[in-house]
This record gives structure tokens, sequence and C-alpha cells, in this order.
């Protein structure tokens, strides 16, 4: 059934990475992005390895889990690998028919099809390990600072905790819109992309007045309830920083200085042989 | 005879982690021109029998006949059979696109290849017979009351000229006024186009008044299937399920425990008022 | 005691507007209601829809001002910009559609939403929630999502929400209208619980009879109007009114008012089938 699925994909644990503050995480992965483009030294992409493999263990989250991310990306990853193979100059490998590989064509192939499953994987931690909501509240308390200069952070992460509540929902019904229609003889699978479009009015219509009344009567709801913008509230679930929240910016630093030494390292190293 | 289910089991997200049993050898027969009520409390399964009936949801294992064809075998035309078999879902007022009433009417008919001149016919004669009054043709849905939106979203069903019209508890979210109406015309649609109407509900009360022929769902199985007065019957077993017989009836058994010489199974007011009058005429 | 809302001739006018800003039409939708709920009452309005019953539950939130006449709740008149969040305190609502109210995705954060809004200390909001769960018998659901709820435990939800504001008064507009029997009883069993132990005014709009043969006064409402007002009992023996207002009436008042035609003398006012049995007994007792 659509409501089983959840968005961003949460996977329900009890670890340390689960606990972490969401901001912590927003940072680390930024971090780790920021860390593949910075360093990409051989050695450095072995460093990172041993750094998402910890964080990964510490998740308790299935690696198989991890790995489903990657479907999505699989194409854009195929395609990647495919340009670089045959289209970086170099010292030629193999020759098929008009097509050359050469040596150095391989080796970046490969470096950016680990750096982009890196890419996804490191962000995939940080959205299996936390709540949408959860997310959604440390976007807002990081972001606090833009609220002087007049971006209404508080208004963005009520909308967007109040999208994520409502897709599930949304989804739904347009489950049984469509039922519905296809009972009145309604088609959505056949014709070309033109009358495709043309054949979804009879599910948009209905979808989008059905939303716009979920949206007048929660504004009503939130109004009875005293919500009157960010304004004097307080928070149930404010976020603090525990201790292991500050251990783990620490973890976060030592990676980076870590990272920038190897990468170093390995630079010299180069230079050597 | 109109339809025909053999063993039929249907399984909700077979093979993950959600797999659930919704319905379990299900096995029934609908004949023509009978007015059948379908009750089970919410997950019983009953939404999932009714989408069966005209090839929405298709079974895990077992057979659906329409008339005597097997609906899931290669070549069987579903397009077709889905205009003979019309299903009314839960607020079918939400499924209203069109600008006005009169053109979302002629949506089935037109996706059934008729002219438009024949479709217009079609949902002309269709909102007659939802009693919906000829000034609200023209106007936009909106414009329009609970009830009378919901009877333009049946006329939308009935405009395809079903021979067995099924409908999802066409009276959620109305006042006493607008079921009763809505009832009222169901029943006389039943009637006067002598086709099989399936009304799918919670309330005894409704059902016990309209239907000649009730099947009470529980569990994604059948537990009764018999005329109103025998299911009634065994209103103790339909307490059990979270369900219950009219009011009536439970008068009419206090009344017998209390010495009354009166027949238990009264459904209906007026069979109730009678019974007491004629016991005690006596 | 203090009547914790009181009306004075209360009338609101929907008015349609055209593009241009000017009103096209007006329609009176509540049309010069008195009404006096004392503290701690449980109040029925029954009426069909668009007999203005929930346009008179929605002045009670400050929802809707009214155009003519004043309404106060708990002694502030909801016209005073000033008291607004006071009134939206002290007079909490649920709605019908039990999916369009609930503001959190997890339970207990939806309950805490109105004590966050009204600035309560953290602290205090935890245990405003766990009471306000508990009150509702959800507590065991609190870090649940609400879409697996089921829609009587969704109302309920949506009632501990409220509770959590502690309001004096809760307005119900139709809770159950969208629920299956189970679900509307289980709701219903919940308002009443908190009327009889927290003694939180209760004013419950709907249109099943069922619901309100408990409450302590039952008003209905018509063309925006009300037409009838008393006692469960003293409103049912009224069944030739209640019918041309289109109400339900419980089956054994019908029973006993088709026995009352055919010439069988009982008393006015059976809401019961016990009542209907022993007033049969009486009778034949007599003959």
């Amino acid at each position: 059934m659509l409501r089983d699925i959840t968005l961003g994909q949460y996977y329900p644990a009890n670890s340390v990475i689960h606990k972490l503050d969401p901001r912590v995480k927003l940072a680390g992965t930024l971090v780790f992005i920021v860390s593949l483009f910075a360093f990409s030294s051989a050695e450095a992409y072995i460093a990172a390895t041993v750094f998402l493999g910890a964080v990964i263990y510490a998740s308790r989250v299935p690696l198989g889990f991890m790995l489903k991310g990657l479907k999505s990306i699989f194409i854009l990853m195929m395609f990647t690998v495919v340009f670089n193979l045959f289209l970086i100059n170099g010292t030629p490998v193999v020759r098929i028919w008009v097509f050359t590989i050469t040596k150095e064509g391989i080796e970046t192939a490969v470096f950016m099809a680990i750096r982009l499953i890196y890419l996804v994987v490191g962000s995939s931690v940080m959205t299996l390990t936390t709540t949408p909501n959860n997310l959604t509240d440390g976007l807002e308390k990081a972001l606090r600072p833009l609220a002087k200069i007049k971006v209404p952070v508080h208004e963005i992460a009520m909308m967007m905790s109040i999208a994520l509540r409502f897709i599930p929902i949304l989804m739904e019904e347009t489950d049984k819109i469509m039922k519905a229609q296809t009972a009145r003889g309604a088609d959505f699978e056949s014709g070309g992309i033109i009358k495709k479009a043309k054949n979804m009015i009879p599910l948009l219509v209905p979808l989008f007045i059905s939303a716009f009344r979920r949206a007048n009567d929660l504004a009503m709801a939130m109004e009875a309830r005293g919500y009157h913008g960010g304004e004097g509230r307080t928070k149930m679930k404010p976020l603090i920083y525990q201790n292991r929240d500050k251990a783990a910016y620490l973890c976060l630093l030592l990676y980076l200085v870590a990272m920038f030494f190897i990468n170093r390292i390995g630079f010299f190293a180069g230079l050597w042989y | 005879m109109a339809i025909r289910i053999e063993n039929l089991n249907y399984v909700y997200s077979a093979g993950t982690a959600f797999e659930r049993q919704a319905l379990r050898e299900i096995n029934l027969t609908i004949p023509d021109d009978q007015f059948i009520g379908i009750i089970g409390h919410t997950g019983s399964g009953k939404s999932t029998l009714i989408q069966h009936l005209n090839g929405l949801l298709r079974a895990t294992s077992g057979a659906v006949y329409y008339n005597d064809k097997n609906i899931y075998e290669e070549g069987f035309d579903m397009k077709g059979m889905r205009s003979k078999v019309g299903l009314v879902f839960q607020y079918p007022e939400h499924q209203l696109f069109e600008s006005d009433v009169f053109t979302d009417v002629c949506f089935g008919p037109k996706n059934q290849g008729l002219s438009q001149d024949e479709a217009e016919a079609r949902a002309y004669e269709a909102l007659k017979l939802v009693g919906l009054k000829e000034k609200y043709y023209k106007s936009s849905p909106f414009e329009l009351s609970g009830g009378q939106k919901r009877r333009a979203a049946i006329a939308g069903i009935l405009a395809m000229d079903p021979d067995v019209l099924v409908l999802d508890e066409p009276t959620a979210g109305l006042d006493p006024r607008g079921r009763d109406d809505i009832l009222d015309q169901i029943e006389r649609l039943h009637k006067e186009k002598k086709i099989t109407v399936i009304l799918v509900s919670h309330s005894m009360e409704d059902v016990a008044r309209y239907v000649e022929r009730i099947i009470v769902m529980n569990k994604g199985q059948v537990m009764f299937d018999d005329v109103p007065r025998e299911v009634f019957r065994h209103y103790k077993e339909l307490e059990s399920v979270g369900l219950a017989a009219p009011q009536v009836t439970y008068l009419m058994h206090q009344l017998q425990e209390n010495g009354w010489d009166v027949p238990d199974d009264a459904t209906t007011v007026e069979e109730a008022a009678d019974a007491i009058i004629q016991c005690l005429k006596r | 005691m203090l009547n914790i809302i009181k009306a004075r001739k209360v009338s609101y006018d929907y008015l349609k507007i055209d593009d241009e800003g000017n009103v096209e039409s007006s329609s009176r939708a509540v049309d010069g209601v008195d009404l006096d709920v004392k503290a701690g009452d449980f109040v029925a309005v029954l009426g069909h829809n668009g007999s203005g019953k929930s346009t008179l539950a929605k002045h009670i939130n400050a929802i809707l001002l009214p155009t003519e006449g004043t309404l106060y709740v708990d002694g502030k008149d909801t016209k005073d910009d000033s008291k607004l969040w006071e009134i939206r305190q002290s007079a909490g609502m649920v709605f019908q559609n039990p999916d369009n109210q609930i503001i959190g995705s997890v339970v207990d954060e939806d309950v805490g939403f109105g004590p966050e809004n009204m600035g309560v200390p953290q602290q205090e909001i935890w245990e405003r929630v766990e009471r306000s769960l508990k009150s509702v018998g959800m507590w065991e659901y609190r870090t649940a999502s609400p879409n697996k709820l089921s829609g009587g435990q969704k109302q309920r939800v949506a009632i501990a929400g409220v509770v959590a504001m502690c309001p004096k008064c809760i307005v119900l507009d139709e809770p159950t209208a969208m629920l299956d029997p189970n679900g509307r009883k289980e709701v219903i069993r919940t308002v009443r619980e908190l009327n009889r132990t927290e003694h939180v005014t209760v004013i419950l709009i709907t249109h099943y009879m069922e619901e309100v043969i408990d409450a302590d006064r039952v008003i209905v409402m018509d063309q925006g109007r009300v037409v009838m007002q008393g006692t469960p009992r003293e409103v049912f023996s009224h069944v030739e009114e209640l019918k041309r207002y289109r109400l339900d009436v419980p089956q054994a008042t019908l029973v006993a008012y088709e026995l009352q035609k055919a010439g069988i003398s009982l008393p006015d006012g059976i809401l019961t089938n016990e009542e209907l049995v022993q007033a049969l007994a009486e009778y034949r007792d007599r003959q």
C-alpha cells in the first residue's frame, strides 16, 4: 500500500548515529561531501572509505539498505563511466572499433564512479538515521541566523514538515481517485505523450481541489489551536547539543585534518615515485 | 447470472514486510436484479471485495466470472465490463473535475466511445434518475450542496448504463435527510431499471430497511450471507465482531425475555410496531 | 454559576464577493441566536447540513465573528482583538476531518502543538502532553505516526491536542461524521469521559441522534435559528416536529410513537428499549 512508503526512507534503529543532533549530521554530510571533492588522492579515498565504513557500522543500518539508494543513480553512473572510459585521451589500452580505452580513461571512470557512490551513500546515512521532522528541525535551527536578514526560516521549516506529513495522505488519495476514474472508463496508460497528459486532467483536477480543501481545513485547525507564527513559541523537543554531539563534531574535525594530511602525504608520495 | 466469485483470495503487498491477506476463500453469486447489502467494520475486506467485482484489483488466486466469462482470461474485454459493473466509491463527489455537472456526467459515456449526442442523452437520463433538478445541470459542482454533489457523482456512473451498481458507503458524511433521499433514490433505481444494486454500509438500520440479502464480512471472509431477518438472528455473533443488529431487533428480544409473545425477527420500526400491536390485541 | 458561553442575537451572513470585490449576494447562515451554556455542561447541537450549526460553532472559537450581535466566551467578547488568543485557548475546537487537523508527524508532537503556540515552558508541555494523551487513552501511541491510526484514534489525538491547551470548553464540530460506528462510539465515549471527570464544558455538534441521548441539553437548529431546546427527553417527545426538520429519532422512540398512533397510550419521551419495555409492561398491567 502507498501509505507504507516512508519518505526519505528513515530506518528506525537505536544507534549513536540515530541519536545525534540533526545539525551534527547535516554538518557531517557536508564535511564528507566537501572532503570528497577537495582531497582526491587514492590515499585520501582510502581514508574516506574507512570513515564512511565506520559511520555505517555505527548506524546499525544494514549495508543492503544503504546501497538501495544507488539503484536510482545507476543510469547516471553508467553514463559517467562510459563517457570517461571512451573520451579521455592518453595511453591506449584496448581498441574497440573506432573507440579507444585509455589507462587514464579507466582511472577517471573508476574514480568518478566511486565518488558518485560515496556521495549517495554518504547522504543516505543522514536520511536513513534521521526522521524527516527531526531533519526539518535541524535545518530550522541551523539556518536561524538567516532570519536576521528576513529569511522566513520558521515558516519554511513549518511548510516542509507539513508537506512531509501530507505526502502519504495525498499519495493515497491519488491512488483512490485514479481507481475511481478508471471505473468511469478513464485510461491512464495508453496513448502518446500529449494524450497521456490530457488523460491526467481527471486525476489532477480533483487532486488539486482536495489539496486546497485540506490546506484550508488545516489552516483553520492551526489557527484554532493558537498558531500565530514563530514568535513567542516554545519548543516541545528543542535541539540541545549533548556531549555525544560535541564528540561527533570533534571526530569530524579530526577527519578533516586527517584527510588534509593524508592527501598531502599521498601527493608527496606520488612525487617520490 | 451476473457475477460469480470462486475461491477468491487477495493478498496486499505480497512479498514485502507489509503483506496482509485481505480476502480469504470468497465464494459468492450475484444474480441479476437483486438488492444486496454488504456490511462489515473497517478492515473487514468489504471495500477490497467490491474492487474485484469490476477488475480494479486482481485476485491473488481464484476467479471472477462475469456472465459466465472468466474476467482474468486473455482477451476479456475489461473496459467493456467496467462500464457494466459501475462502482461508486466513497465520497464520489471528490472525483468531479469538469467545470459543470452535465459535462462531468458525460465523461463516462464518452470514454465508452459514444458520440457527443448519445453521451448527452445518457447524461440527461442519468441526472434525471438521481433526481437532480435541471437548473443545476449547468452549474459548477462547487455550487451544489453535499447531497446534490453526491447525486451528480452517482449519475456519472449511471450514465454508463451499468447492469450492476456497486456503492461504497453512499451515505457517509451526509445528514439524515441527505441519507434518506439518496437511499430512496437508489431503491427506486433498483425497481425501475431492474439492475442489481450492491450497497456497502456500516449502518444496520439502513441495510435492514432496503435490501433483500445481506452479506456480512469479517476478517476477509464471508461470515453470513442470507436474508436480513436470518442474519439478524445472529445478533450476538454480530456483536462479537463489532457489528450490531438494528435497535428494534434488541427491543423484540427484550420483550420476549419479559414474557411477551412477539416474534423476534422484526428488523424495521414498522414491523416491530405491528408485532406489538398484534400481541396486545390477542 | 457563570455562563461560559453567552450569545446575544448572534447573526452571521456569508457574503459572495465578485471579482471586483463588491458584494454580490449575502446569505444568512445564523439568524439571531441566543444561547447560554453553563460551565461543565454537555450540550448537543442537532440540525441537518446547512442549518447553521457549524457556522455557529466557529463563532465560539472566534474563527468567525458575528455580523450582528455579540458572543461572549468566558466573559470575553469575541470581537475584542486583544483577547483573541485567550479566547482560542479557553474554547478549543475539534473538526470533522481527522486527517486535516493533525499537524505533527508524530502523535506526541501534534498534541504539543497548541501548548507550543501558547509559549508554555518545555517541561510543562511534556506534562500536559502526557496527561491529555492519557485522558483520551492514546498514551501508548505517543510515538506513532498519525497516518497509521484509525479514524477514531486520530480524532482522539485531535481531542488530546485541544485538551493539552487546558480549555474550559471544547467545541466538537461533527467529529464523528467521517467515522465508522466503532470509531464513533470511541470518540463519544472519550468526550463524555472528559466532561464527567475533568468537568470540561462540551458542545457537540452532530446529526447522529444516538450521540445526544446522554447530553444535559439538546439544541435543534434549522435555517440558522434555534428551533427546539431542552433535555433529550423533552426534545425527543416531539417526534412529529423532529420529523419535520428531517432529523433522526431513536428507533425505540419511533416504535413508541407508532404505538401511540395506534391508540396505545404510552408516556412521551421514551428514548431507550428498556424504557419502552417498561412502559409497555405498565400499559399491559393497566388493561
